[in-house]
C-alpha cells in the first residue's frame, strides 16, 4: 500500500512536523491558558489546520469578540493560501477531482513550499507523495496540540512564566514575515496607531478591524500602477 | 459538555480557511488577471491584521513586555521562527526574576 514515493512525501513530512511541532505545542498551551478547553483547542488544529490563524482566533475567543470578526480574520490572516492554491493549480490538474480537493484541505506553507520544490527537482508532483507528506504533518500537528493542551493546564502562573509575551511575540515574527512586501512600512505604522487609539478610544473588539482597516486604505492610497509594467504589459503580446 | 457556540465557530472558521486553500485554484482556472490596485490591498491584508495584534500588547504592555518584545523584534530581523520568541520570551522571563535593585 505504501510505496516508495509516498514514504518519500512522509519523511518530508516528518522533518517539517518535527520542526513545527513547538509551534503546536506552544497553541495548545497558550488556547488553554486563554481559556479555551483542551478539546476545542485540539479541534481546531484538526479542522482549521493553520496554525498563525488558529492563535488569532484563540486571541479572541478570550475577549468576547463577535463570532463573524472571528471567522473574517480567520480568513484574512489565511488569505495568503489564495496565492499558494493559485500557483499550485496547474501542477495537481491531473490529480483525481476528489484528490485535488482533499490536498487542497492540507495546503499550509510548509506543505506549498516543499511542493514547489518537488516539481522543480522531479518535474511534477505525485498525489502520493503530496498526500504522504500532508497526512504526516497533519497528524503531528494535531497530537502537539494536543499535548500542549494537556500540559498547558498544568500551567500555574502564566505571567511568572512568561506565557503573556509568547502570543504578541509570536504575532510580531509573523507581521516580519511579511516585510519584504510593497508598503510594509507604511501599513504597519498606520494599523499600528490606528489600532492603539482605537483600543484607547472604541474599545477593545474593534480595535482589529479599526486597525487592519486603516493599514489597508493606506495600502490602497499609496498604490502607483508601475509605469513600466503597464507599458510592458501592453507592448507583450 | 462542549460548548456549542464555540464549535461552530471552529467549524466555520474551518470552512473560511478551506475556502482561502481552494479558492485560488478556482480563480486561476477562470480568472485572467486581478486589478493591481485591488491586489496591493490583499497584499497589506495579513501585516495590517497582525499588526494590532501585537502594538495594543507592546504600548499598555510594562517596561519588561517593552524589552521582550524589541529584543524579539531585533532577533527576529536576523532569525525568524523560534529563536525569536526564544528571545523575547527568555528576556521577560529574565526581567521577572532577576534581582536588579
Amino acid at each position: 500500500m505504501l510505496d516508495t514515493i509516498s514514504w518519500k512525501g512522509a519523511r518530508k513530512g516528518l522533518v517539517i512536523g518535527l520542526s513545527t511541532s513547538p509551534f503546536g505545542l506552544l497553541f495548545g498551551a497558550v488556547a488553554v491558558d486563554g481559556g479555551v478547553t483542551p478539546l476545542h483547542a485540539t479541534l481546531m488544529s484538526g479542522i482549521i489546520f493553520a496554525g498563525a490563524s488558529q492563535l488569532v482566533g484563540v486571541q479572541m475567543f478570550g475577549s468576547h469578540v463577535p463570532a463573524w470578526l472571528i471567522i473574517l480574520s480567520v480568513f484574512a490572516v489565511n488569505f495568503r493560501h489564495i496565492l499558494y492554491s493559485a500557483a499550485l493549480a496547474p501542477h495537481i490538474r491531473h490529480f483525481s477531482p476528489i484528490t485535488r480537493y482533499v490536498s487542497l484541505f492540507f495546503l499550509t506553507d510548509p506543505q506549498f513550499a516543499e511542493s514547489a520544490r518537488r516539481v522543480d527537482q522531479q518535474g511534477e508532483l505525485e498525489p502520493r507523495f503530496y498526500l504522504g507528506m500532508a497526512l504526516t504533518i497533519y497528524v503531528i500537528w494535531v497530537a502537539a496540540s494536543a499535548l500542549g493542551a494537556a500540559f498547558g493546564s498544568l500551567i500555574g502562573d502564566p505571567t511568572a512564566l512568561g506565557m503573556d509575551v509568547l502570543l504578541p511575540v509570536y504575532f510580531l515574527g509573523l507581521v516580519l514575515g511579511f516585510r519584504k512586501r510593497p508598503l510594509f512600512l507604511l501599513v504597519v505604522p498606520v494599523s499600528a496607531a490606528a489600532s492603539i487609539l482605537a483600543a484607547h478610544t472604541v474599545g477593545s473588539p474593534w480595535h482589529v478591524s479599526i486597525g487592519a482597516l486603516a493599514g489597508v486604505l493606506a495600502a490602497i492610497l499609496f498604490h502607483r500602477d508601475t509605469p513600466t509594467n503597464a507599458v510592458r504589459s501592453e507592448d507583450q503580446p | 459538555m462542549m460548548d456549542l457556540h464555540t464549535t461552530l465557530i471552529i467549524f466555520a472558521a474551518g470552512l473560511a480557511t478551506y475556502v482561502t486553500r481552494i479558492a485560488g485554484y478556482v480563480l486561476v482556472t477562470r480568472m485572467s488577471r486581478i486589478p493591481p490596485r485591488m491586489e496591493t490591498a490583499l497584499n497589506a491584508v495579513p501585516a495590517a491584521v497582525l499588526t494590532t495584534l501585537v502594538a495594543p500588547a507592546f504600548f499598555d504592555g510594562g517596561w519588561d513586555v517593552k524589552v521582550a518584545m524589541i529584543v524579539a523584534l531585533l532577533v527576529g530581523l536576523k532569525h525568524p521562527g523560534l529563536l525569536l520568541i526564544a528571545a523575547g520570551w527568555g528576556a521577560a522571563l529574565l526581567l521577572r526574576h532577576l534581582p536588579f535593585a
